[in-house]
């Protein structure tokens, strides 16, 4: 992929505040209409580097090209959403005010911001002041401005924090929309849950550095992490199922296995053999969590 | 551009009509010019002028406490304040340069101090004019002070900008406004007396004094009011210090001023990591 192709390129990306080194090493591509969760810790880097993408700071050295652009030229501004974690706008403006100040500072007519707004389902509450949104509100107010026009990339800072499951659901939609219309999207986490599962790609950032950067898939097999398989056996049967499969003794009548994924079905078709001495199988996949650990941890050590 | 800035000056003028930014400093403008102008009318019958001069000379007095002030409670939040809620990265990363958003900013707040100082000075003129009479000249003074006031807070628009960039809290920037307040308009006059009083008459009374009273944009706009005219001079009995400056002293230095801290505010601005 050359610089062409990527809506947003880094590469050799380092950070220094005085003698601590905040990143360093940070190589990370994202295509036009992909959608790249970034997950880390409080204090991993994240923001520091959606910080270094929006421009607001300077890189001690590596490139960043935002659509082309320098980050921070306004071409690049122009080029870019941004959604921040927390975000307050001024309480004794209403929400249609607070959308058409930033239409008209993105260039965009004043025409999109009804659309907009209801799109993300504030319409009704379009002309109240933002003093008296909910935070679920507020952080759909903050998506509509992310909507504005038409931008190559957009970076999304904890975007389901304070919403309720139905908005979340909307979330969704908007970033596979988002990224239909062929936006780069870069959302940022610090956990793996069901919306980083949905991304196209996952990067993991921890101390500083990108830890791993790769689908979800791939970063399971990479992983390698066990998947559990939870047998209840016939009443007197534990023993003798036990016997013929090892793994450990859970309680009176349950058995449980690990195995790799590669495993998974020759081991199935050794308990299918057992007949009726099992009652039931429960297979248990490694979680997201589980996933998301392992990669910190390595990151750690 | 300047659809930028009218963009940024639209919102934050409608800000200061909602949080009753506008409406208060209208009211405290206009209660004070009020009662200037009616507990100062005693002196016209002994000075034998009208009612309006000496109601000029008593708001020019108000204009040098109150723009200053005024302008610092309107300012002092402006970078500050965006930068606590958490919008003025979210605004900075819109196509939006720092200076309009500053210029933007400065227009609205502008718009609302001469609105407060238009209105505050203009009706107490207008009362002492109909309840003492009024000649062109005293009613060219009024549109001079009411002018030159709009310029002395433009001033300190600027530097309370200053402030709020500098210290980065809401808290930090009162602070220093009421700080800035103190030293340029109370503590700096104080200083130039306990310096005559110590001089007594000597080379800096006669040559360094007048250069540093025009220095202080406080100082200079009530040397240009009190000698654009010699009948405040009169009353206000201010007219000496005056009398050693070249015309363009006091003038040249009320309109360097807003302009100085505008470029210093934006200087300081260029340094925060929102």
């Amino acid at each position: 992929m050359t610089d062409r192709d990527s809506a947003l390129a880094i590469a050799g990306l380092a950070k220094r505040y005085g003698r601590a080194q905040v990143l360093g090493g940070i190589a990370l591509d994202v295509a036009p209409g992909e959608r790249v969760a970034l997950l880390g810790h409080n204090g991993a880097g994240k923001s520091t580097l959606i910080k270094l993408v929006l421009g607001l700071t300077r890189p001690t050295c590596g490139t960043i090209r935002v659509a082309g652009h320098a980050p921070g030229s306004a071409a690049a501004r122009a080029a870019t959403a941004y959604l921040p974690e927390q975000v307050a706008f001024h309480k004794s403006l209403t929400g249609r005010e607070q959308l058409t100040t930033f239409a008209r500072l993105a260039g965009e007519p004043v025409k999109t911001v009804a659309p907009l707004l209801e799109r993300v389902g504030l319409i009704d509450a379009a002309d109240q002041r933002i003093g008296t949104y909910s935070k679920g509100m507020r952080q759909r107010l903050g998506l509509a401005q992310a909507l504005l026009g038409r931008r190559r990339v957009a970076l999304l800072d904890e975007p389901t924090s304070g919403l309720d499951p139905i908005s979340r659901h909307d979330l969704y939609a908007v970033i596979d929309e988002m990224a239909a219309n062929g936006t780069a999207l870069l959302i940022a986490s610090h956990a793996l849950t069901e919306l980083e599962a949905r991304t196209d790609r996952i990067a993991i950032m921890a101390k500083g550095r990108l830890v791993a950067d790769d689908s979800l898939g791939n970063l399971a097999r990479a992983a390698a992490l066990p998947t559990r398989i939870r047998l209840t056996a016939r009443e007197g049967a534990a023993d003798a199922v036990q016997a013929s499969l090892g793994g450990t003794r859970v309680n009176g009548r349950a058995v449980e296995l690990h195995c790799t994924t590669e495993q998974k079905m020759a081991q199935l078709a050794r308990i299918s053999v057992l007949g009726d001495a099992v009652r039931d199988v429960e297979m248990v996949p490694p979680s997201l969590e589980d996933l998301y650990r392992h990669y910190c941890g390595e990151g750690l050590q | 551009m300047i659809a930028r800035v009218l963009a940024i000056a639209a919102a934050e003028f409608r800000i200061q009509t909602r949080n009753r930014w506008l409406a208060s400093a209208t009211v405290l403008m206009l209660l004070f010019a009020l009662a200037l102008t009616f507990a100062g009318s005693a002196p016209t019958g002994t000075l034998g002028v009208d009612l309006l001069t000496v109601a000029v000379a008593s708001m020019t007095t108000l204009a040098v406490y109150l723009a200053p002030f005024l302008a610092l409670m309107i300012a002092f939040d402006a970078v500050a304040g965006e930068a606590e809620r958490g919008t003025l990265g979210l605004t900075l990363t819109y196509p939006l340069s720092r200076s309009e958003m500053l210029l933007g900013k400065f227009l609205a707040h502008l718009a609302v101090l001469a609105i407060a100082i238009g209105v505050g000075l203009g009706a107490a003129g207008a009362a002492a004019w109909l309840a003492g009479g009024a000649g062109p000249e005293s009613l060219m003074s009024l549109a001079r002070l009411i002018a030159t006031a709009i310029v002395l807070g433009a001033s300190f628009l600027a530097l309370g900008y200053a402030a709020s960039v500098l210290s980065g809290s809401g808290a930090g920037a009162a602070g220093l406004a009421v700080g800035l307040w103190l030293v340029l308009v109370v503590l700096y006059d104080l200083g130039l007396l306990g310096a005559l009083v110590f001089d007594d008459g000597g080379a800096f009374t006669k040559h360094a004094f007048p250069w540093l009273l025009a220095a202080n944009p406080a100082d200079a706009f009530r040397l240009w009011n009190v000698a654009g005219s010699e009948q405040v001079a009169l009353v206000s009995g201010m007219a000496g210090a005056g009398a050693a400056l070249p015309v363009w002293a006091a003038p040249l230095s009320l309109f360097l001023w807003p302009v100085l801290a505008l470029l210093l505010a934006r200087a300081a601005f260029a340094r925060v990591e929102p």
